[in-house]
């Protein structure tokens, strides 16, 4: 079976050995010690659409920690080709580095086969990783891109399964968005078009949903190229910092100033001549 | 014929379903509704495919955990298409039935996933198999699954005869899929069916708002 990306190979048949181990770590943690820390999540609305050329994708930039902002400006919309890019919602860590790996997986293929990925090949291995975990990693990815069958979108879920879809919305706004999106999406819209209409269902998961806001990002990718717009618009509501918080060097006075030497004895030297001729 | 757990959470994306099967005189109709549902109340999919064709001649539907059947169907198809290799000839589609079945037993404690095989092969023909989410396998001349399938057994048990024409066959199967779909929440969208005989297979898609309609509607 040639040419396949560098994965560990895994063993025949399904592992599930994952899934015992995150049992027997819940009820270790169980015993009188809180439950395992709360990772961070997106809380997010993202949304993708095909249009006459190509793909648009769009994402929101809150990420949050219970009920604190804990980004403003996170990137939602990661990197998976020069073809192919990937939104994230759910667990943060697990969004960046699932779409992390899968980058350099098709990096690795492209080099060995000398063919640009398929945005179903990056939808199938997302698909393979995520089932072996079993849901234990929670990663509901968007995966859009253009290669040479066309402009695809796929969903895949955090348990493993992939939908192939014209537009989606995903993450805790995705009710709202979803709205838009099924009110206005048209087959083979202008890219203008699309643009407005990712910007607008965002905007609905925004305003609806408080896990969402901040600024809106969105990605264009056509067979020319990718336009990642970073933001896209901006939320109306900034704040208007008043002060500065940079201070120039010497702001803060030195009171005293102690030098301390390192006593080092040397107790043992070896010389080794190199080969230069 | 599946064990439904109507009140069982699925993991995620389930297909809470209806699917059959069903053989006529030269062929069997495979059939499904598009539906795929998360937590009983959202609708993650309106166009789902659940009639996955795991070799020329052979076609499964899934229910059930959606991820868990996507993966089963796959690792089948593999091995499927391994064993046609090695055996320079189509396999047969009790072979089909028998990956999906060592599949589910073997993993029984983890996945939730049900199929209906069905398909033509030379030595016996047109077929249908069920392997229930245990891995239960086992022949019928038609058979039904899913969510769904629950409202519809006294209609098909009624409506079924053996040797029947390729129009016969599509109006039964379209008709309990239609009844079938009009009871459960979580069936709908369109009727997918594919109609499998020794010359080739035939997709036929219906809309919702195209399949027969009954007394109340």
């Amino acid at each position: 079976m040639a040419l396949s990306h560098v994965f560990e190979s895994p063993v025949p048949g399904f592992n599930f050995e994952n899934s015992t181990r995150n049992l027997l770590l819940e009820d270790a943690l169980g015993e009188g010690k809180s439950n395992a820390p709360k990772p961070l999540k997106t809380g997010t609305t993202i949304a993708g659409v095909v249009c006459k050329d190509g793909v648009v994708l769009g994402a929101d930039t809150r990420a949050t920690s219970s009920e604190v902002v804990a980004d403003k400006m996170c990137a939602k919309i990661h990197y998976i080709a020069p073809n192919i890019y990937c939104c994230g919602a759910g667990t943060a860590a697990d969004t960046e580095k699932t779409t992390e790996l899968l980058s350099s997986n098709l990096t690795i293929f492209s080099m060995n086969s000398g063919r640009n990925p398929r945005v179903v090949m990056a939808a199938n291995i997302l698909q393979n990783m995520l089932f072996r975990y079993h849901g234990a990693i929670g990663a509901n990815l968007i995966l859009g891109g253009v290669d040479c069958t066309g402009s695809h979108i796929y969903r895949v879920g955090p348990y493993g399964s992939m939908d192939k879809v014209p537009y989606l919305a995903m993450g805790s706004g995705d009710l709202a968005a979803m709205g838009v999106l099924e009110d206005r999406f048209k087959p083979r819209m202008e890219q203008e078009e699309a643009k407005t209409l990712v910007r607008d269902a965002i905007r609905a998961g925004i305003m609806s949903d408080l896990g969402s806001g901040n600024n809106i990002d969105i990605c264009v990718i056509t067979s020319k190229g990718v336009d990642y717009i970073r933001p896209y618009q901006e939320s109306e509501y900034k704040d208007n910092r008043q002060k500065k918080y940079k201070y120039k060097p010497g702001t803060t006075p030195v009171l005293c100033e102690k030098v301390v030497r390192l006593e080092l004895e040397l107790v043992h030297e070896t010389v080794q001549k190199m080969e230069t001729s | 014929t599946m064990e439904e757990r109507p009140n069982h959470q699925y993991k995620g994306v389930s297909t809470g379903t209806t699917i059959l099967a069903v053989q006529f005189n030269g062929g069997v109709i495979i059939a499904s509704d598009s539906r795929a549902s998360m937590g009983g109340s959202y609708v993650s999919s309106k166009i789902i495919n659940k009639l996955i064709q795991v070799h020329d001649r052979i076609f499964c539907c899934i229910a059930g955990s959606l991820a868990d059947a996507q993966a089963v169907t796959k690792m089948a198809k593999f091995q499927l298409s391994f064993h046609s290799i090695q055996m320079e000839s189509p396999p047969l589609v009790k072979a089909a039935a028998s990956v999906l079945k060592e599949l589910c037993y073997n993993n029984r404690e983890d996945l939730q996933a049900g199929f209906i095989t069905a398909g033509w092969d030379k030595k016996k023909g047109a077929q249908v198999y069920t392997v229930s989410m245990g891995g239960m396998l086992i022949s019928q001349p038609f058979t039904i699954g899913g969510s769904g399938s629950t409202y519809i057994y006294g209609y098909a048990d009624a409506k079924y005869k053996p040797d029947m024409s390729r129009e016969e066959c599509l109006q039964f199967t379209t008709n309990a899929l239609a009844l079938a779909i009009g009871r459960d929440n979580v069936s709908g969208g369109v009727a997918h069916l594919v109609v499998i005989t020794e010359d080739g297979v035939e997709h036929v898609l219906i809309p919702g708002d195209k399949l027969p309609k009954f007394h109340d509607e």
